[in-house]
């Protein structure tokens, strides 16, 4: 009896990518062994370490937390996605470089997107703000002195221009109602209204 | 001119592929072709007889190619893994089996092996093996080891695997006759390695070539290698293994074969398929190994000044279930527990245990962080006492500079002499004290204390031996198009081994950083290697390096001098480029030169046809000498006669909180002494590394195991690994090179030094902190949590009332 | 460790996915799966079914006005925490949200998820609790609202019937002069706490609510109490546990010291 098998397209990078999986595949696996974009790393699969931190729709989260099936309509970014289109080094990247802000290079794709992302959000991070940005990623082997400072050569390299990957915001959630529909007028085919 | 490498923060070529996601660690390797995948089914009893294993539903499932239990198992395979350092005082080393063989001994060992179309599917198939176990009483921890109520293995009487004892003097009579006298009992418990990236093995079986080729996350690529010959009964020259890029080992990855590492290779050759195991993170947790669990009984005597007259040790060692890799953690505790000091006379005496649980094997400092520990309590201890400053204790019992070498009369763990090379304690403790502030800081402690607020300082001295033998080797070809490749068999797990050995190559050679590549742990490169672990690599291999550089040099200047008409003593090499000195445009190539070592009848390119330009020997001779051979290369082998000593001190200053007991890190202040550096950006990145590793084991990380021998914490949620968050806010490192005289470029190892004194300081620096406010309060059991001193002062409110 | 096989649907509407539930007993709600997903890799859940609620359109709303903050089913914990209308008019919700977890795992993380995964170790069950917010659930039967104090039964279960689907979460505003906080003590940053507390004072009256130091998400009344009492008689009401982590007398001392602390903070807020 062989399991049912989900027909859906994973755009990854700005490619759209239709796979066939199994609902349980995990984001993480689909990534490496379905499109063989192996620089999404697993290192724990409970969604603690962030090596397998990916953006979707712009956002961090952890690919080893979501269903492949569940990512489908999302515009995800992977590390791979990261260099400039000519293939040099992205500011995060280059910084990473310079700082010496990895050894065995297992946890550094989760960091770069992550700090991709977080000085998309803030620019100018202050030191205090640097540390939270990787507060969530566990390495084992730099002891993260240089990952800070990494994240602070980044921003001072992005704010030279350092050209680097558009990574896009993510999108604003709806806007907020003032008012409650009324319940009893619930619409069957749509939920909770438009 | 060119700018010696040799000392610069040159930036990693690895990082190039790193940062660009293109690594290719093992579950990278054969990505998008045709694999078979692995899966274990581990035993969730600590200690069971195994009565059935029933995989008839396993069939059942799609895609499953094979279920093997040990009874599948023939030949070698069906005897237990190898014991691979065996000791005189281990009188009872037990391994296991690649699948256990009627009993399993800890909770996650292999049963049942499985292969399948995908990992998902395998673990389908485990879910439907059915085991019957006879679940036995099991022993854990280093107290019910020693009670020997129940015994792990039937027939290894006290759980005992090994008692060793070393002494030099007799210091039980030195400590009797002693003004003074304390006695210490601590404890350390385990921790483990953890790295981000777990095993996995990749096997390929091609039967055109009658070769298997097998990838492996592991520090030895040739003690794979021998192992899987051995065990598969093929030649060694059948058997090729590759070291895949590692995220990571910390001494995990040193042991082998693990049973995967045979099991996978095995499915290969009986498949005739692709096959890969990517262990994930609670098998790491339950079947690799741990560490750091000892109990420690010290008794020492002193003068008033505290120096060391008699050092009486005593130890529990406990190594797990099993002890393939013999008694090397206990052994480095049981010397390098001296560490800078010259006590008069040093006995040392360790029972190494068995208990129910995962076992233990080497983990960054591998022993180290024990002995320092214990030697240091018992230094503050003394210090206490004599109501002295810790530095001056300290510094009464050092190793004096002029007193190199300097022999501690024991044998270490590489079955040599214990003898320090160099090194200058004093230097490094002044240059501690300025670094920390050790003098103005009872001043600070006392305006705090003021305020209501607990703040402590500690500091810890250590000694690490480095760069053990056998040996490593290196080969260096320079290739007809300039590019010198370069093979070292050791491994790399981050420590950036193809930068610092390409700064090595381009200094020696006279080429360009840029035209040097170098590769690390593939026996097809290089089959004669031991393996990265004991901070060895940039000694051992970075001096083998340096030894087949120069062999290569000495060939090209030999060609290059008869192609250029010139005494080689003439001639410079520079940017890849061979000239006579002060004749700039009498030059050579050494692309050019390499040509010219191989006289092949035919030019294949430009670069042959250009060489044609040169004529080099006499026609009277044959091409190629009687004791030369074609070819620009140059191959040697480092062997010391003993390991080098590296050293340190750490200092921390911590704030502990008066109603919750958390620990804050004010500042962390490093001085180290590896000799010299090949690549400053790169030892510092090692000691930084290091001291996060120490305060994870230090304040948040231990194995949790209850009494039924199973493991609580056997995930990152509750296995406590530090986020920046946890880690100092900047590290204050200060350097001093005492070169070593045992290698020619003066190099001691750094790996590991950053966690050694990891769990003496924050010990003693806590302690400090307390008795601002609760004068005698001791710890003596690390790690410490906040709830582990919340209860420490409770207790110790009570026995002072 | 993958999860084991199940079916997997993607409903375009609500009334789609409360009927795959109703159909299917073994069947879950996946939403932000920051919680469930981990569960099904350790094979400690193994649901017959996952309804994805991720495609159904306008549950991701965060509202605020003067009767409090509504919070849509898909709303991620991000975006809540990051809504100033939300930090106006109930700034408990924003003070207990930064403690949970990492940013990455807010950002597909809901609230309304965590709300019903009634786990008594995490920050939103309590603050819910303490303020007297309710559930809204689309059922088979219709919709229905579950006040706090209705929804916590047991050790991680919560009242929503299996055939129900949470849709939106709704946190009462705080009253003009009231004060909130909230604080807890973790072993790492982003823990799970070992003890956690949210205070909620308006004039006299004093209400704590806990995580961690019992089986479900409990608030205690500690009105009148004097405030060198708080901590003793808050524990009266809980039960702290030992674990590999903290004792239970760790557990207590912390349940004492942030007794004090929250009480004080949200004195001082509500003063403003």
């Amino acid at each position: 009896m062989s399991e049912e098998q989900h027909d859906v397209v994973l755009t990854v990078n700005g490619t759209a990518h239709p796979v066939s999986v199994p609902a349980r595949r995990l984001l993480s696996d689909a990534l490496r062994h379905d499109l063989g974009l192996t620089g999404t790393h697993v290192g724990c699969e409970h969604g603690v370490c962030g090596a397998c931190t990916v953006l979707l729709d712009g956002r961090p989260v952890r690919s080893c937390l979501l269903l492949a099936v569940s990512a489908q309509d999302g515009e995800i970014i992977t590390v791979e996605g990261l260099a400039n289109a000519d293939g040099s080094l992205g500011p995060v990247q280059q910084a990473f470089l310079e700082c010496h802000g990895l050894q065995c290079g297992f946890c550094t794709p989760g960091f770069l997107t992550t700090i991709t992302a977080g000085l998309r959000d803030n620019p100018t991070p202050t030191h205090e703000e640097a540390r939270d940005m990787i507060a969530g990623n566990l390495c084992r082997c730099t002891g993260y002195q240089n990952i800070v400072r990494a994240v602070e050569r980044a921003a001072e390299l992005a704010r030279d221009g350092a050209p680097h990957a558009q990574v896009p915001h993510p999108p604003e959630p709806e806007a907020g109602q003032l008012e409650f529909e009324d319940r009893d007028d619930d619409n069957a085919s749509t939920g909770l209204g438009a | 001119m060119t700018t010696k490498l040799m000392g610069q923060k040159v930036q990693r070529v690895e990082d190039q592929r790193f940062l660009r996601g293109q690594g290719r660690y093992v579950d990278d390797v054969a990505s998008g072709q045709d694999v078979l995948h692995a899966a274990v089914l581990r035993s969730p009893h600590a200690h069971a007889r195994i009565l059935d294993i029933d995989v008839s539903k396993v069939l059942d499932v799609e895609g499953v190619h094979a279920v093997w239990t040990y009874d599948d198992l023939t030949g070698p395979m069906a005897e237990p893994l190898p014991l691979l350092i065996p000791h005189p005082a281990l009188t009872h080393g037990r391994t296991q089996y690649a699948l256990a063989k009627d009993e399993v001994n800890y909770a996650g060992e292999a049963v049942v092996f499985v292969v399948a179309d995908d990992r998902y599917v395998a673990e389908d198939a485990l879910d439907r093996i059915r085991v019957d176990y006879e679940v036995l009483p099991p022993v854990v921890g280093i107290p019910a080891a020693r009670a020997a109520d129940r015994l792990v293995h039937d027939d290894v009487p006290g759980n005992v695997g090994a008692r060793l004892e070393q002494q030099v003097g007799d210091a039980r009579a030195a400590i009797a006759q002693a003004p003074h006298r304390l006695t210490l009992d601590l404890t350390v418990e385990r921790s483990s390695c953890q790295p981000l990236e777990g095993r996995g093995t990749v096997a390929r079986w091609d039967p055109d070539l009658n070769r298997l080729q097998a990838w492996t996350s592991t520090q030895t690529s040739t003690g794979v290698r021998a192992a899987i010959a051995v065990k598969l009964q093929l030649d060694l020259g059948q058997v090729d293994v590759i070291t895949p890029d590692v995220g990571g080992g910390f001494g995990v990855k040193i042991n082998h074969p693990w049973p995967e590492e045979l099991l996978v290779p095995l499915a290969a050759k009986t498949l005739g398929r692709t096959v890969k195991f990517t262990e994930d993170r609670r098998e790491h947790f339950i079947s690799t190994a741990h560490e750091r669990g000892q109990v420690h009984h010290i008794e020492v005597g002193f003068d008033d000044d505290g120096r060391l007259l008699g050092l009486d040790v005593e130890f529990w060692h406990d190594h797990g279930a099993y002890t393939p890799y013999g008694l090397i953690v206990p052994i480095i505790t049981s010397t390098q527990l001296l560490g800078p000091y010259k006590p008069q006379s040093y006995r040392v005496v360790f029972e190494s245990l068995y208990t129910n649980t995962v076992m233990v094997t080497p983990y960054r400092g591998a022993g180290r962080p024990q002995g320092c520990y214990a030697m240091e309590r018992t230094m503050d201890a003394i210090a206490d006492y004599l109501d002295r400053d810790r530095t001056e204790v300290r510094a009464v019992n050092f190793i004096q500079p002029d007193e190199f070498p300097f022999d501690q009369g024991l044998v270490f763990q590489d079955g040599r002499e214990l003898e320090y090379d160099s090194g200058d304690y004093p230097a490094s403790l002044e240059k501690l004290k300025t670094l920390v502030g050790w003098d103005e800081f009872p001043a600070y402690q006392q305006e705090l204390a003021a305020q209501g607020r607990r703040v402590g300082i500690g500091l810890a001295c250590y000694v690490e031996g480095t760069g053990v033998g056998p040996y490593e080797g290196a080969h260096v070809h320079i290739e007809t198009s300039g590019k010198v490749k370069v093979a070292t068999g050791l491994t790399t797990q981050g420590q950036g081994h193809a930068t610092v050995f390409a700064q090595l190559v381009a200094d020696e050679l006279g080429v360009r950083f840029e035209d040097v590549e170098v590769v690390t742990g593939d026996t097809r490169r290089m089959p004669y290697a031991v393996g990265t672990f004991a901070s060895r690599a940039a000694v051992m291999s970075g001096s083998a390096i340096h030894l087949a550089a120069k062999r290569a040099r000495e060939k090209v200047l030999k060609i290059a001098a008869d192609a250029l008409e010139v005494d080689e003593l003439d001639l410079q090499i520079s940017d890849g480029v061979v000239s006579v000195k002060g004749a700039p445009d009498s030059s050579i190539d050494l692309g050019t030169v390499s040509v010219l070592s191989n006289p092949l009848r035919y030019a294949f390119d430009e670069a042959s046809k250009a060489a044609t330009q040169f004529s080099v020997g006499d026609p009277g001779k044959p091409p190629v000498a009687e004791d030369d051979e074609p070819g620009l290369e140059g191959r040697d082998f480092y062997s010391p006669e003993r390991a080098t000593f590296a050293s340190g001190m750490h200092a921390v200053v911590v704030e502990t909180d008066p109603e919750t007991a958390e620990v804050k890190i004010l500042k962390y202040a490093v001085v180290h002494d590896c000799g010299n550096l090949i690549n400053p950006m790169i030892v510092e990145g090692q000691i930084h590394g290091g001291v996060a590793q120490g305060v994870g084991g230090a304040l948040y990380e231990r194995m949790a195991y209850d009494e039924s021998g199973q493991l609580l914490n056997a995930s990152f949620m509750d296995f406590l690994m530090p986020y920046v968050t946890e880690v100092p806010d900047g590290i204050d490192i200060d350097h001093l090179e005492t070169p070593s005289p045992l290698n020619p470029l003066g190099i001691k190892g750094a790996g590991e030094a950053g966690v050694i004194p990891s769990a003496a300081v924050f010990a003693a620096a806590i302690e400090d902190a307390e008795r601002v406010a609760l004068p005698g309060l001791t710890i003596t059991a690390m790690p410490i949590s906040p709830s582990d001193l919340f209860g420490l002062r409770a207790t110790h409110r009570q026995e002072s009332s | 460790m993958k999860p084991a096989p199940f079916d997997y649907r993607r409903p375009g509407s609500l009334t789609e996915a409360v009927a795959a539930l109703a159909g299917e007993p073994g069947a879950k709600v996946l939403a932000g799966g920051q919680s469930l997903v981990p569960l099904l890799s350790m094979r400690l859940a193994a649901p017959s079914m996952l309804v994805d609620i991720n495609g159904l359109p306008g549950l991701d709303t965060i509202t605020a006005d003067d009767t409090g903050v509504t919070i849509g089913a898909l709303a991620r914990h991000a975006d809540v925490l990051a809504s100033d209308e939300v930090r106006r008019v109930q700034p408990l919700v924003p003070m207990a949200l930064a403690h949970v977890a990492h940013a990455t795992i807010r950002n597909r993380g809901t609230t309304v998820g965590s709300l019903v995964h009634a786990d008594a170790a995490a920050e939103m069950p309590v603050v819910l609790s303490l303020l007297g917010g309710s559930l809204d659930v689309e059922g088979p039967g219709g919709r229905r609202t579950v006040p706090a104090a209705e929804l916590y039964v047991g050790p991680m279960e919560c009242s929503v019937h299996h055939d129900e689907i949470a849709v939106s979460a709704h946190f009462p505003a705080l009253a003009p002069g009231a004060g909130v906080a909230f604080d807890e003590v973790a072993r790492r940053h982003g823990d799970y706490a070992l003890v956690g507390a949210a205070a909620l004072v308006d004039g006299k009256s004093v209400q704590v609510g806990y995580l961690s130091v019992a089986d479900v998400p409990t608030v205690v009344d500690l009105s009148g109490v004097p405030d060198d009492r708080l901590g003793d008689v808050a524990l009266e009401h809980l039960d702290p546990g030992d674990d590999i982590h903290a004792t239970s007398d760790y557990r207590a001392q912390l349940v004492r010291v942030l007794t004090a602390r929250v009480v004080r903070s949200a004195r001082e807020g509500g003063a403003r």
